[in-house]
């Protein structure tokens, strides 16, 4: 049972403004849980404080208060049962693809033929084994993120965390990237929880659509099209595609309603 | 995949373009080189031997000096102390500027030393440095080690600084101790600095090198200098100053040849397409 867990969390940031103090809260008692299995998006207007969430979520930051917990243990900094996606892939411009994806390996502790064997698996899962000796220059800014998504799965977490993962690529490119990573999670299975500012994603790709604002829960969405999604384009076309949209639309824009 | 691989041989494609009307690089400096010797040389009516002198009557001086060894003795002579403190000062600077830039406690305390150590006047302390430590090789050393440590240490210090944040939680989020994000993250992020670093050094450490000689007299090249300066033999004097210009643009260009197989990322990141 791998299940993800963010109860009352909530995050205070000190800003000055104009020289005057003020307390900012990005996180304000966010509440939701992620089962296993499955795949969550986190959505809303930026500054909502989605990826503060997702950042407390792996580790790198800390909660001012609340807590996030793993399989009911409670989140203390970065550990081997997460891996985050980043937005920009953010690859070790000096080491190879492959390199590249045995850092993560390689700090788990695994050594030898092991190691080169695994990492060359998930660059093999992400369609990359070809390409394995180029370095981050000499790669696309979608075979980037694929590299980035191989380099997490490398280290066999149970959840994969994802801050705008296709956010920076092109149309065709993310559309390409998100059939894949369906195709990834049908075929290992991981809980994913990603962030996203893209309606269209998050519906293609999350069984449940997280909507927040000013740092809370403002709904969760039900997204009720069938899994395996293989043929996105066709998924596009279906009324539940369109009415789940509408709704989180709706949902969007009743949060942007509360401010004014 | 296809996108990358079209970018590729269309970036290929333009380099080859590029350079085939382009002169090599080499041949513009030489040929830059040959002018100004040449015009140089045919000033040699014009110049007084005692306030000047000339390439041929360098060339000239340069064949005496080698034939009898002793601008050989001179050059090892001052070489040993060179690579000696050079040397230990990248090995105490890049560490040194490493930790300064990573840890804030330890930039707090020792920064201010290393920032005050590169603006100090390290000539001034050279006769106190004899003091200590007479006028043999040591006292070289410690001069030549201490105006290269600094720009050494500056440049790893602010190269450490410049890592994007998102990369050191690469190394956080896979759970990487400091050690290991100060060693296979800053270190390998910052080398272009340090590269950087090391080369401004090079100009320095020659520089102390000399000054060393100077004061203490009695050998390598700077002593060839001093003493062909006070027996107005300008040609000879020359000899050394060229060889040790010739010395420091060909270790400039053995560390930048270094630094393309150490970072060669670096040269593909940052604009170097100039006109």
């Amino acid at each position: 049972m791998s299940e993800i867990d963010l109860i009352d969390l909530s995050k205070r940031f000190a800003l000055k403004v104009d020289g005057k103090p003020q307390i900012v809260h990005a996180l304000d008692g966010l509440n939701f849980t992620v089962r296993t299995g499955e795949v969550a998006a986190l959505i809303g207007p930026s500054g909502c404080g989605k990826t503060t969430a997702l950042r407390i979520a792996m580790g790198l930051d800390s909660a001012s208060s609340g807590r996030v917990t793993v399989d009911g243990r409670v989140v203390k900094g970065c550990g081997y049962d997460r891996a985050m996606v980043f937005q920009h892939a953010e690859l070790l411009p000096w080491l190879t693809a492959l390199q590249n994806v045995m850092f993560g390996l390689e700090l788990k502790g695994v050594r030898g033929e092991l190691l080169r064997e695994t990492a060359m698996q998930c660059l093999d899962l992400v369609g990359l084994k070809d390409s394995h000796q180029r370095r981050p220059y000499q790669l696309s800014g979608g075979m980037q993120q694929r590299v980035g998504i191989a380099r997490a799965l490398a280290v066999d977490p149970k959840i994969l965390l994802m801050d705008e993962p296709f956010g920076a690529l092109d149309a065709q490119t993310r559309e390409d990237l998100q059939e894949q990573l369906l195709g990834i999670h049908a075929r290992t299975g991981k809980t994913i929880l990603f962030v996203t500012h893209d309606l269209d994603e998050a519906v293609l790709l999350a069984d449940r659509v997280v909507v927040m604002q000013h740092g809370r829960l403002q709904e969760i969405v039900t997204v009720p099209l069938p899994r395996p999604r293989t043929d996105l384009a066709a998924l596009r076309v279906t009324p539940e595609f369109a009415t789940t949209r509408y709704r989180i639309w709706q949902a969007l824009h009743a949060a942007a309603g509360t401010v004014h | 995949m296809a996108a990358a691989d079209e970018r590729l041989a269309a970036r290929e494609q333009a380099e080859v373009a590029v350079t085939q009307h382009r002169w090599p690089r080499p041949a513009i400096t030489l040929l830059s080189l040959a002018v100004v010797f040449g015009i140089w040389e045919l000033c040699a009516p014009l110049i007084n031997p005692v306030f000047g002198s000339y390439p041929s009557e360098i060339a000239m001086a340069f064949w005496q000096l080698a034939r009898t060894g002793e601008l050989w003795i001179a050059l090892g002579q001052s070489l040993q102390p060179f690579v000696v403190g050079y040397g230990l000062a990248i090995a105490v600077g890049v560490p040194l500027g490493l930790v300064i830039g990573r840890f804030r406690t330890v930039e707090a305390a020792l920064g201010i030393y290393v920032t005050a150590g590169y603006a100090m006047p390290l000539v001034a302390l050279v006769p106190l440095l004899i003091l200590w430590l007479g006028l043999g090789f040591w006292v070289k050393v410690a001069i030549i080690f201490l105006m290269s440590l600094f720009p050494i240490c500056i440049n790893t210090w602010l190269g450490v600084t410049a890592v994007p944040k998102s990369l050191i939680e690469v190394g956080k989020s896979f759970v990487a101790t400091d050690a290991v994000i100060l060693r296979r993250i800053v270190l390998p992020a910052t080398l272009p600095y340090i590269m950087a670093g090391v080369r401004l050094a090079v100009g320095r450490a020659v520089v102390a090198m000399v000054v060393a000689e100077f004061f203490t007299s009695i050998s390598g090249l700077g002593a060839i200098i001093l003493k062909s300066a006070n027996n107005f033999e300008t040609a000879n004097m020359f000899v050394p100053i060229l060889l040790l210009v010739v010395l420091a643009v060909g270790l400039n260009s053995l560390i930048g040849f270094v630094e393309r197989r150490v970072a060669p990322w670096q040269a593909e990141i940052a604009g170097r397409d100039r006109e």
